[in-house]
């Protein structure tokens, strides 16, 4: 059984149908990718899974448990991590305040009103070190809305890293960023990897079918191809698509 | 470490507060003014303090908060009346009711935010109004509940008689000291820090497992309860509970307060505003009696040049002056995700 698993999602907006019969499963311990072009459901596909959208149809699974619908709190509290291709930052942080509010023994005591959490040194080097991890040691201090872009967006997927998922979900990491910024964040998420299982949303399909074990293909608001990169790349509703030429 | 948390429970700028305000009623009137000014001083800090945890700290703009001062006002008169003539337990009444139907508001509003929370807190707050105003029997109507007592402060050993303005103004001084120590903690604790991320991205927040509904739901009703106590003390100060303060004028005028200090930047920026605001009122007021219009002017300009308030020109004075470092740019030269953009 894989650690996710997505079973005939529906989604639509008023009459617009956004997702349809969506079946998907992500195994643990594996980079799992969701492809498509502009407009084809990636993103929504990302909120129904994340809880940020209800399903009008079909049932997701973690690790057994059916989270269809629960909130996006409940999700997070089940091990589901996710970053956001908007960047969803909390700007009037430092870099460091961002990654401590995600560490899971913060949230423990999210209630606890005579703690004072910036003398808290256990958490304060817990969120250094995450931190150091993406390459932002040394702008501890700095205000999240003071980055680079880059610097944001490494920040953005270390609060998501900070939560210790079991399953973090990556919408568009690279968008935006240079070719050298794109491949050390593939190092990154390489190094990653063995601590966390990861589904990544795309447009870079170089980067995605170089760090990918498994891809989805999703167009129209359906899947219309699952496999390996190399099976992919062969594939004619990809090739069709105009999908596979980029790989 | 001892001293380290001495520190983080009281800090220079808070103590500093404390020797102004705890000397006030020895100098006030040797600088012009009286001693019923520093009483409204003091117990609308407490108010604005209230206020600004939810509109600085949690980004809830509540424009019908002085329902819950005006409720604070009845309940303790109400109590004192009624229940029995004891100062602490009409303080306790005044807090404990306007908690709850804080809390009943709270319910209501907790899963809305920006312009519709504002609206279901102004809706809530002519509620009020009108069930204050038509409850003759209870509330006094426009007339108002008279002859609130000053309750005597009841030590055990001892009473402290609170008749005169002066020693009101300490029993007021000492809530102060209470509040501002409670709530300094509070915003620095993980339940504040996560308060004012709620602000900044209220989704990000749940997405990060926490329940951004029952924090909301929580300042909302501790807000309620601290104006409350407010209410309590103004309603001593006026010796009477009067529909007036329940109006949105006097919820602007807190909101106002709020933003004029600067407390979207600063804990300190409500404090700031309430002297602001009264100074303003008796330096304006005893030349023109249209005092309001110039202060509504001076607001403008403030919003126009200078949004975070009187905390903001102070904190852009101390960077002028040397004395807080401005935001360095980025000096990281490591190689990561960040190095090339």
């Amino acid at each position: 059984m894989a650690l996710f698993e997505a079973h005939h999602l529906h989604k639509r907006f008023a009459d617009q149908v956004v997702l349809e019969d969506i079946t998907l499963s992500f195994e643990e311990n594996q980079i799992s990718g969701i492809m498509g072009p502009n407009g084809a459901g990636k993103t929504t596909c990302f909120n129904v899974l994340t809880g940020r959208f209800k399903p009008d149809r079909g049932q997701v699974r973690f690790d057994g448990q059916d989270i269809t619908g629960l909130p996006p709190r409940k999700i997070a509290g089940k091990g589901i991590a996710r970053s956001f291709q908007m960047m969803n930052l909390f700007d009037e942080y430092t870099a460091l305040e961002n990654i401590v509010l995600a560490l899971p023994e913060v949230r423990a005591r999210g209630f606890s009103v005579l703690h004072d959490l910036s003398n808290d040194s256990g958490a304060q080097d817990r969120g250094a070190q995450v931190l150091a991890r993406i390459g932002l040691a040394g702008r501890e201090h700095a205000l999240a809305s003071d980055l680079s872009y880059g610097q944001r967006r490494a920040l953005e997927i270390g609060i998501a890293l900070a939560a210790e998922p079991r399953m973090l979900f990556l919408d568009e990491p690279t968008s935006g960023l240079g070719m050298d910024a794109t491949a050390i964040l593939a190092e990154l998420i390489g190094e990653i990897r063995k601590s966390v299982s990861i589904v990544i949303i795309e447009h870079d399909m170089r980067f995605l079918f170089d760090l990918a074990d498994t891809i989805a293909v999703i167009h129209w608001g359906q899947v219309i191809a699952q496999g390996g990169p190399d099976e992919l790349r062969d594939n004619e509703w990809v090739r069709a698509s105009n999908l596979g030429a980029l790989a | 470490m001892a001293l380290q948390t001495l520190r983080s429970w009281f800090t220079a700028p808070m103590l500093f507060s404390f020797l102004i305000f705890g000397t006030m009623p020895l100098w006030i009137d040797a600088v012009g003014l009286y001693q019923y000014l520093g009483l409204e001083v003091m117990i609308w800090i407490i108010f604005a303090l209230a206020v600004n945890m939810l509109l600085g700290y949690t980004g809830l703009p509540s424009f019908g908060h002085g329902a819950f001062l005006g409720i604070g006002a009845y309940a303790f008169g109400l109590t004192q009346f009624n229940v029995a003539a004891n100062l602490w337990l009409s303080l306790f009444g005044a807090v404990a009711v306007t908690a709850a139907l804080g809390a009943v508001v709270a319910l209501l509003i907790s899963h809305r935010r920006g312009i519709y929370f504002a609206l279901m807190t102004i809706a809530c707050a002519q509620i009020f109004y009108f069930i204050a105003s038509k409850w003759t029997d209870v509330t006094g109507g426009e007339d108002g509940l008279l002859n609130i007592k000053r309750l005597p402060v009841d030590l055990g050993l001892a009473e402290i008689s609170i008749q005169s303005n002066f020693s009101l103004y300490y029993l007021c001084f000492a809530a102060y000291v209470v509040i501002v120590v409670l709530l300094w903690r509070l915003v620095h604790s993980p339940f504040g820090k996560v308060l004012s991320a709620i602000k900044q991205n209220d989704s990000r927040v749940a997405f990060l497992g926490y329940n951004v509904w029952l924090y909301k739901f929580l300042i909302f009703t501790l807000s309620c309860g601290i104006s409350g106590l407010a209410g309590a003390l103004f309603a001593m100060a006026q010796e009477g509970a009067y529909i007036n303060i329940m109006s949105l004028q006097w919820s602007g005028i807190a909101i106002l307060i709020v933003l004029i200090g600067g407390g979207f930047i600063s804990f300190w920026g409500p404090v700031l505003g309430v002297v602001f605001y009264f100074l303003a009122r008796d330096i304006l007021g005893a030349y023109t009696e249209t005092w309001l219009l110039w202060f509504g002017l001076i607001f403008v300009v403030m919003v126009m040049f200078k949004p975070e308030g009187l905390a903001g020109i102070w904190r852009d004075g101390r960077v002028l002056l040397g004395r807080k470092p401005a935001p360095q740019p980025d000096s990281s030269a490591n190689p990561s995700i960040a190095g090339g953009d």
